[in-house]
């Protein structure tokens, strides 16, 4: 084969110029290790949502038209809910109407404050409040520890909550802005289970209490922030939506329902805004890295010019020429890429652990492709930087090549 | 084939355009070289030598008239032709003995061989050619930068045989040697001609011309008596 003296040339060359070749690859494996990770982290951040939201997949949350402010989907735990303005709410027929099209299903409505104030122990935060009627927390939370609502004065607690707090059964929470009259206290009597992400009901970070309680509280019986429906059919979920909104909108567009792919859609379409702008300041790198491989094989064709004058003297072809020297830059990018991607299964790996503390998707193909995506991105750079310079060594003219020293 | 001329100069004239006007480097020079015949091409530096063995070497085509090597004209060959001549026709000997630092001795003399037959040579004609030059199998391993001057002329010398070429061409060959090494180099030349090659050799050294049968005086571009 006559392709193994140009690349054994390029190889010899390569190891001549040891440090400056590895300094020029070790470029390369930041970038590729930039870019990989990356992307590793979106495909996770994504596949963890996905997971998450699937779990709630049967569930379809009907919620009333806010006015102007249509669209915008705020991340759950924030403030989820529309907020309680009085004009915005579902009253106690659309409910009787939602639960004669879902007659099959469980219909839950859901008074629900959002950013409450709340006081455990010396500490203040916020918090979401839950008003259900005790059955609707039966059928739509779990319960990890204690029981479910008895008595008005129970509240049952998220264990995002339950974890940052040390609470137990019988803990005290005040609920309520002191500043701004009244505090109820609540006794802890229940923990909700980890629930995934939902479009009505987030119980994590959530105090749920008796619908009686809350109407006690804020006021606004029978006009309800929410309405969840769990549907007994997951394959019939886009028809119940579909009936709820032609029965409750037929006049005009009263309430909207979503359900978890919906969310599922903008959540991505943002994870991978988000993902597309972080993997690109990583590919700022990888370019980066092309200048030095573009240095390198500048200098490497400079060095060489008196050595590819002879070559092309007695007898060797501009393209063989052109050959060498790309052998010599895919020699810098295969190293440098292969070495990029071994290190980009630990840095992704490390990411995940870091900043989603879940490496669960981790071995997922769509996960591990970044990695070879990014091994493919950066051969194809090192290539590509290394084009001119070999293009320039090729059209050297072999009398002057020969000439210099 | 014995009476017709292996190079064949008609009427060539080479022009470097440059910025501050036009260098003619040959003018109008004609010449015949018939197979077997050992010429030393004599004159002072910046008359034309160089450019005239650039044209003959096929590195470099004329500006106008006719050069023919071995019956082929160059002047309408592409670069990849003119390449393949060289590598075929032509062998090359270097004052400064131009060796690839990155191959071995033997590697370099196998390199022209790999770029024609791309296949390598399992028969030892490498090794029996490095042998007829005077370097053995222990030398062959070494690379140029590892060999003395002599012994990397000598390993030229083979690079320049490996593909059979007609003509050898040699730029000042003993410019870098002692005068005893020069001679074994010389006496070496003078051997190869005798078994039939054709050799143009550039020199201005009147004890290296005294070996050719035939010297040719450029000055000025043009040639001499």
């Amino acid at each position: 084969m006559i392709g193994d003296i140009f690349f054994s040339l390029s190889m010899r060359s390569v190891r001549l110029h040891f440090l400056r070749s590895l300094l020029a690859a070790l470029g390369i494996v930041i970038g590729v290790v930039a870019i990989s990770s990356m992307g590793i982290l979106g495909t996770n951040m994504t596949l963890s949502v996905t997971a998450s939201l699937s779990e709630n997949a049967n569930e379809l949350s009907v919620s009333p038209v806010s006015g102007s402010s249509g669209g915008g989907f705020s991340p759950p735990g924030i403030s989820s809910t529309t907020s309680s303005d009085d004009n915005e709410y579902i009253d106690r027929d659309q409910v009787r109407d939602i639960e004669r099209v879902a007659s099959k299903d469980t219909v839950i409505p859901i008074y629900s404050e959002s950013r409450e104030t709340i006081t455990i122990g010396d500490e203040e935060t916020k918090s979401t409040i839950y008003g259900l009627e005790p059955e609707d927390v039966v059928a739509s939370i779990d319960i990890t520890d204690g029981s479910y609502l008895k008595g008005t004065s129970g509240a049952i607690v998220g264990s995002e909550l339950q974890d940052q707090y040390d609470l137990h059964i019988g803990s005290r929470i005040k609920i309520g802005d002191p500043d701004e009259g009244t505090q109820h206290v609540v006794r802890v009597v229940g923990f909700a289970a980890e629930k995934g992400m939902s479009m009505a009901l987030n119980p994590d970070n959530a105090i749920i209490v008796d619908a009686k309680l809350f109407v006690d509280w804020y006021g606004g019986e029978n006009e309800y922030d929410q309405v969840l429906v769990i549907v007994s059919d997951i394959n019939t979920v886009n028809t119940v939506g579909n009936e709820i909104e032609e029965q409750l909108n037929r006049k005009e567009e009263k309430v909207r329902v979503r359900d978890s792919s919906s969310m599922l859609q903008n959540i991505t379409s943002t994870l991978s805004t988000l993902t597309s702008f972080v993997t690109a300041i990583g590919a700022i790198s990888l370019l980066v890295a092309a200048t030095s491989i573009f240095n390198v094989m500048m200098m490497s064709v400079t060095e060489r010019i008196k050595e590819i004058g002879i070559l092309r003297s007695i007898g060797t072809k501009k393209r063989e020429v052109l050959r060498m020297f790309l052998y010599e830059a895919t020699i810098l990018g295969l190293v440098g890429s292969l070495i990029g991607g071994v290190m980009s299964l630990i840095g992704g790996y490390i990411v995940c652990l870091i900043m989603l503390s879940n490496t669960s998707y981790f071995w997922m193909p769509a996960s591990l492709m970044n990695i070879v995506n990014g091994v493919v991105v950066g051969i194809f750079i090192c290539i590509f930087s290394g084009l001119y310079p070999a293009w320039r060594a090729s059209n050297l003219n072999p009398i002057e090549a020969l000439r210099s020293d | 084939m014995e009476n017709l001329p292996v190079i064949r100069l008609d009427h060539v004239t080479k022009i470097y355009p440059l910025a501050g006007g036009n260098v003619v480097a040959l003018d109008n020079v004609s010449l015949t070289i018939m197979p077997g015949e050992f010429i030393a091409i004599m004159g002072p530096s910046g008359s034309g030598k160089s450019t005239l063995l650039n044209q003959i070497g096929s590195l470099d085509i004329p500006t106008s008239g006719e050069l023919c090597i071995d019956g082929i004209n160059i002047r309408h060959l592409t670069d990849n032709e003119l390449t393949d001549l060289r590598r075929d026709k032509i062998g090359y000997i270097f004052q400064n003995f131009n060796l690839i630092p990155l191959l071995t001795a033997y590697e370099n003399v196998e390199y022209p061989f790999l770029l024609r037959y791309h296949e390598h040579d399992d028969t030892g004609y490498i090794n029996r050619l490095l042998s007829s030059v005077g370097i053995d199998r222990d030398l062959a391993v070494h690379k140029p930068s590892e060999l003395s001057g002599g012994q990397q002329q000598r390993v030229a010398i083979a690079r320049a045989l490996v593909n059979n070429p007609p003509i050898l061409l040699c730029d000042e060959p003993t410019g870098n040697l002692d005068s005893k090494t020069g001679l074994q180099i010389m006496e070496m030349l003078r051997s190869l001609n005798q078994q039939g090659r054709t050799i143009i050799m550039v020199t201005h050294d009147p004890a290296t011309a005294a070996y050719a049968h035939k010297k040719v005086i450029i000055t000025d571009g043009r040639i001499g008596s």
